[in-house]
């Protein structure tokens, strides 16, 4: 069971980009340097052994907030504190992320080498479910589930305690999925991991969070237990996901289609970002951005009225 | 029947040998039936899809069987006569919109371009029409939007210009290959119901290929599930879907995560599907079947009833 220490806390961490045109167009045609919001204002803690997982449809931010946490990104406002030992992150694309011209042996080996842990390559492989023969062989050699295994192995050899998987099972077929999604529960149980986990697919999340977080616009719109998530939605975004994912059970009927789509970023609606899609939306949630309070940021959620 | 395929077996000869893609194929989709083709990547559904439209990628052909669309026999066509009859009988929907359309002409261009090729029609009709199929597939406001360049548009509304397009000749046949693979899911649901609506109201026949079982359970009546090269259950969704016969589908039901409020293990299948230069002898699900038996290492099972369905598995043999 996670303890309730913080291993990982965002307090109002927010990052701009700035999309300006080039400087020459910008003095002609007298425009100001323009800056997109892709992450505004995110708490949240992790504590010791759990898994978080971030949920949101594409362009949401939930990606820049995995490579705030473990610094591929400075953020423009706001604080990141991390208390444990190590962090590693695990890539979408298990394609991109391993060097094709390196032996897997090699691939494994560099964390060890570079922070002097005491790990050992062989060991990993059995660990992820390759073998060490495996080891002289080269990525293209492998399917996409035995690559996601060794970036997993690679990630593993720093000897982190938290880890930042982001999309780590888009890229796989399903019954692979099953694999890695096991393997990560797995290695969680044995080596006490905590996992930050970034997904667009709530069913996904539902095996492996203890935790959700789901994202929209850059900002959390709604934080709870897994339990609580999947059974009692309270934002509307949040039961409006929910509704959109196809279930199984319902074979042949359709599921409601969602009306609208994710607004631009570079011009969110005012007030909620969310309102022009929201059947209980009003006046205030017009004008004013509603603060995440009790694990939602809803208006209507917080006046009762839904 | 709109679509026949028969014992459908497609070859690409490559320097090492002659690689078997699909492997005695057969089904078929009535008029306003949408049948779910769904497999791992690898396993031929997409390339039944495009043996059928003939656009195999070379050196890939079809070696053998029989495809029929609306009675008349397809796969020997000469090719000028086969690109006529795609668009105009047959409309493909391919996963990544942006590639399907021309960044460089305007959505309205496009469409008219593709009415006036099949249909004959006049400019002005060919415009009218134009609107009326974009307003079909729910594009707000298209006179606004017809002079709009791809670009212009987000994802799910790129779609609805390429199923407009695959629409635009009121084509009998419809082969939507992942359609909804790089939506979001909320825009996933809009697709799908696109494409439910089509098939009733056009008596279309759809042929959609998708790795994702969910969209088949609410868009397919029936479906077929591919692993390497072949069909191993073919069975109305609902069957197949709750009550799968073959090994493998029920493996492939068990991995898939459902929305649950605990956090649990998924089923697992051991191993992975086989390469196409190394599919083994007899069933080739059998290295990594739980209830292999001699009889599926030697003898390749062909499709047997099972229950509602059929399903290509020995343990089915006597039953």
């Amino acid at each position: 069971m996670p303890t309730l220490e913080p291993l990982l806390s965002l307090v109002g961490v927010s990052r701009d980009f700035d999309v300006s045109r080039p400087w020459l167009n910008r003095v002609i045609e007298r425009e100001p340097r323009r800056y997109l919001r892709a992450v505004d204002k995110v708490s949240f803690d992790i504590a010791k052994g759990e898994t978080l997982a971030l949920v949101g449809e594409s362009g949401c931010g939930k990606s820049t907030v995995a490579r705030l946490i473990v610094g591929l990104y400075q953020p423009t406002e706001g604080r990141i504190a991390f208390e444990g030992r190590r962090m590693q992150m695990i890539f979408q694309d298990p394609y991109a992320s391993l060097n094709p011209r390196w032996r897997v042996r090699d691939i494994v080996a560099e964390p060890i080498r570079f922070l002097g842990t005491s790990q050992n390559v062989d060991e990993l492989l059995r660990q992820v479910g390759l073998s060490p023969d495996d080891g002289e062989k080269y990525p293209h050699e492998f399917s996409g589930g035995q690559r996601q295994r060794i970036s997993i192995a690679r990630a593993l050899a720093g000897e982190p305690d938290f880890l930042v998987c982001d999309e780590p099972t888009s890229a796989l077929d399903v019954s692979v999925q099953a694999q890695i999604l096991n393997l990560m529960l797995d290695l969680q149980a044995r080596l006490g991991l905590t996992y930050l986990f970034i997904s667009h697919n709530l069913a996904v999340v539902s095996q492996v969070a203890d935790r959700v977080g789901v994202m929209y616009a850059g900002r959390i719109v709604e934080l709870a237990r897994a339990a609580e998530i999947f059974s009692r939605p309270r934002h509307p975004y949040t039961r409006m996901l929910l509704d959109a994912v196809p279930d199984l059970s319902k074979a042949g009927r359709a599921r409601t289609a969602v009306a609208g789509e994710v607004p631009n970023p570079l011009g969110l609606p005012s007030g909620c970002a969310f309102h022009p899609r929201c059947p209980h939306a009003n006046e205030r949630c017009r004008v004013e951005t509603p603060r995440l309070e009790d694990g939602v940021a809803c208006h209507a959620v917080q006046e009762k009225r839904i | 029947m709109i679509l026949d395929v028969q014992n459908l077996r497609v070859e690409f000869p490559t320097r090492r040998g002659t690689l078997t893609a699909l492997d005695g194929v057969s089904f078929s989709i009535a008029p306003g039936e949408v049948l779910g083709v769904v497999g791992e990547s690898g396993a031929g559904k997409s390339i039944t899809g495009m043996a059928v439209i003939r656009l195999l990628a070379p050196p890939g052909r079809i070696a053998s069987g029989e495809i029929h669309l609306e009675g008349r026999r397809i796969d020997n066509l000469p090719h000028e006569e086969m690109r006529k009859l795609r668009g105009r009988r047959i409309g493909v929907i391919f996963q990544d919109p942006l590639t399907s359309l021309n960044p460089l002409y305007t959505i309205g261009r496009q469409l008219e371009e593709t009415i006036l090729t099949h249909l004959p029609m006049g400019k002005s009709e060919a415009r009218g029409r134009a609107l009326s199929l974009l307003r079909e597939v729910g594009i707000p406001a298209p006179e606004a939007r017809y002079e709009h360049y791809p670009h212009q548009f987000s994802g799910g509304m790129r779609q609805r210009v390429v199923i407009a397009l695959a629409l635009a000749a009121e084509p009998k046949l419809l082969i939507a290959d992942e359609p909804t693979t790089a939506l979001d899911v909320s825009i996933q649901a809009q697709i799908i119901a696109l494409i439910r609506r089509v098939a009733r109201d056009r008596g279309a026949a759809v042929m959609l290929i998708t790795h994702d079982m969910g969209v088949i359970a609410e868009t397919a009546q029936r479906v077929a599930v591919m692993y390497a090269g072949r069909i191993v259950e073919i069975g109305a969704a609902q069957d197949v879907i709750h009550a799968p016969k073959h090994p493998y589908t029920v493996g492939l039901m068990g991995s898939i995560p459902r929305i649950s409020a605990e956090k649990h293990r998924l089923v697992q299948i051991e191993g992975s599907m086989p390469r196409l230069n190394a599919i083994p002898p007899g069933c080739p699900f059998n290295p990594r079947c739980a209830h292999r038996f001699d009889r599926c290492v030697v003898e390749r099972p062909e499709l047997i009833a099972a229950g509602a369905s059929r399903a290509a598995c020995w343990l089915h043999a006597n039953a």
